[in-house]
């Protein structure tokens, strides 16, 4: 690969560079689309009943919530740049302290559900592009329709119903027991079993979107010339499968995942409030309720950023995988 | 000719299409000798490409099948091995090298992986992989082997990837080298250079050849014998001395006829009349009749391949021809 890398490296870098615009931008447009959402923050602040001007003139000057908006753009922007994402009324901490409390969580569920999706996913999809038209395709491909069909928070109730009421197998509120003393490798263990349930229901329909996807392209890619070349050199079918044809066939596959990591950030709101997990969807959820603005928009550009992220990391996936990616 | 490596007997192959089954290959029997090159010659369509995909019983689509004869390779009979072994053949004793170096190769995949791929299925010792690599690219005329072998397809011309196939297929030195239209997508200069490797190849190795091409002066120039195909079935055999100083077959001659030679440059250049037929319906008897200026009501019946001259033809009229 000596040839390949700088050329690998320096992509990466140009990439990097035309990220940082983008997120500059995506903090501007969620600033201004908070201000363009109606109501006035200060309704919030001193509550509905009526209250004097003087004082509602008093906490609007008090949060610079009367300078100009280009103003009170770049006062945003510096806070941000200083870390200061605000002040969480609802729960009466700073913003920042409380979305580090729930980052973990999140990332650790969407991720796990990602993961599962993305192998679950892959080898169904590889199953069934190699035994396309047999049985095995069809069984694969009408559990991905079910699977894609259901919302997460349905099957996320109906798995809490069969596998934590009926069968009692999994525990199926939080994050850990509320008792817990565990420390070290038995805290993980019992995270992982608290895991399990809202990882499933959250991953459904990304393995269904994500197997059928790879079946597709899978299949378009086993009809190619090179794995009848690859064939005709005596190559085992399985690399034929997973080395020739998984990897000319993971560009949509890569993207997909990459494009719905936003997704799963929206669909873990809803699964991490059927499970009660501490995580941030259930703070979004929480904040939307009680209208607790600061929250929401940290969040919002934490999802942003995600994004940004996401699709930064799936461009370089696709030149480390693809080395024509990396020369246009 | 020397002992037969490869005897294929009434081969006939069928593709499921939706207007019904086309035999592609129809009771075609040839055989290849130790260290010959031997040429199978047909126009688009008449299935020698089909033959060769046959040999292999590796088809670009799987709506294809053997669907009767015998192919012996190495005195095995092919057809009831089973697919793992099949597989061990493949690519070990037997190989193939494509029209079109650039859709042949894995675009994802370094060249010196690809060439190293026949080796890897076969433990071959681990640590001399590299070496071999390197020895097999550079015998293939490739220079700087070591600095080649990692680079991509896409980073290499067609010469060089077909260059780099034809190590890639003789990496487990191969008694048998099956070559669909190997030259064909190449420039004029690059194809000449490529089939003296081919040749080379032969003598060196005692490699036998399997060419299928349509161009008649490659044929001329390197093949010891030649199978003329039509329309899916073999038209006439002979060495290539006597199948181009005395073609039997009115298409064998038209073939030739529809070559531009120095001599015939001010001419107009010859067709034959009317086009090749639909294989999904053939037409009766001999498949050649309804363009071939001699044929009668006879014609309507299949002519088997018999001796004429110093030929095998299919054709009841071949003493005519002459």
């Amino acid at each position: 690969m000596s040839s390949a890398s700088p050329a690998l490296f320096r992509y990466i870098g140009v990439r990097i560079l035309q990220a940082l615009p983008l997120l500059l931008g995506v903090v501007v447009v969620n600033f201004l689309l908070i201000q363009l959402a109606p109501g006035d923050p200060t309704t919030v602040l001193i509550g509905d009943y009526p209250a004097p001007e003087e004082y509602v003139r008093q906490v609007r000057a008090e949060f610079g919530l009367d300078q100009p908006l280009p103003t009170r753009l770049v006062n945003y922007l510096g806070q941000l740049a200083q870390g200061n994402l605000g002040y969480s009324f609802a729960n009466r901490m700073p913003v920042r302290e409380l979305i580090l409390q729930r980052l973990g969580a999140t990332i650790l569920l969407t991720g796990v559900a990602m993961a599962l999706a993305t192998v679950i996913g892959v080898l169904a999809g590889v199953w069934a592009a190699r035994y396309r038209g047999k049985a095995t395709d069809g069984v694969v491909q009408t559990t991905a329709l079910l699977g894609y069909s259901i919302p997460e928070f349905f099957l996320g109730q109906i798995l809490i119903l069969i596998f934590a009421v009926w069968l009692g197998w999994l525990p199926s509120q939080g994050m850990r027991s509320a008792r817990s003393t565990a420390t070290g490798p038995a805290a993980t263990l019992e995270v992982g079993l608290f895991l399990i349930l809202p990882a499933i229901a959250l991953s459904m329909r990304y393995v269904a979107l994500i197997s059928r996807l790879t079946r597709a392209s899978v299949a378009e890619a086993l009809t190619s010339d090179y794995v009848l070349g690859a064939r005709a050199r005596g190559v085992s079918e399985r690399r034929v499968l997973f080395v020739h044809a998984l990897r000319n066939a993971a560009a949509p596959i890569v993207t997909v995942i990459g494009y719905n990591l936003s997704f799963i950030l929206a669909g873990s709101a809803l699964v991490e409030t059927v499970f009660a997990w501490p995580g941030i969807g259930r703070l979004l959820f929480d904040s939307i309720t009680r209208r607790d603005y600061p929250v929401m928009t940290a969040i919002l550009l934490m999802v942003s950023i995600g994004v940004v992220l996401a699709n930064l990391i799936t461009d370089l996936i696709q030149a480390v995988i693809d080395p024509r990616v990396r020369y246009s | 000719m020397s002992e037969a490596i490869l005897d294929v007997q009434g081969l006939v192959t069928e593709i499921r299409t939706r207007r019904g089954v086309v035999r592609a290959v129809d009771d075609v029997s040839l055989t290849v000798g130790r260290g010959e090159i031997v040429a199978l010659v047909g126009e688009s369509g008449s299935g020698k490409s089909m033959t060769a995909y046959s040999l292999m019983q590796l088809f670009p689509t799987p709506a294809a099948r053997i669907a009767a004869g015998q192919i012996r390779f190495e005195g095995r009979d092919l057809l009831t091995t089973p697919p793992d072994e099949l597989r061990r053949i493949r690519g070990d004793r037997m190989a193939m090298i494509f029209q079109d170096p650039s859709s042949f190769l894995n675009p994802l995949m370094t060249v010196g992986r690809q060439v190293a791929e026949p080796l890897l299925a076969r433990d071959y010792p681990r640590n001399q992989i590299d070496a071999r690599v390197h020895d097999l690219l550079t015998r293939m005329g490739l220079p700087d082997a070591a600095s080649l072998a990692r680079r991509y397809p896409f980073e290499l011309s067609g010469g060089q990837r077909q260059r780099a196939l034809i190590a890639a297929a003789l990496a487990c030195k191969p008694t048998l080298l099956i070559a669909d239209e190997p030259t064909t997508a190449l420039d004029v200069t690059v194809q000449a250079q490529i089939m003296d490797l081919l040749r080379s190849l032969r003598d060196e190795l005692g490699l036998s050849l399997l060419l299928i091409t349509h161009d008649l002066g490659i044929v001329a120039q390197h093949a010891d014998r030649v199978y003329v195909m039509y329309a899916a079935r073999l038209a006439e055999t002979a060495t290539t001395r006597d199948l181009f100083h005395d073609p039997r077959h009115p298409y064998t001659r038209g073939l030739l006829r529809s070559t531009l030679s120095i001599e015939g440059a001010s001419d107009e250049l010859y067709s034959i009349p009317g086009v090749v037929p639909n294989l999904a319906a053939p037409p009766q008897g001999c498949r050649f009749h309804p363009r071939c200026p001699l044929a009668t009501e006879t014609c309507h019946q299949q002519p088997p391949l018999a001796a004429a001259g110093a030929s095998l033809v299919a054709c009841w009229y071949s003493d005519r021809v002459a």
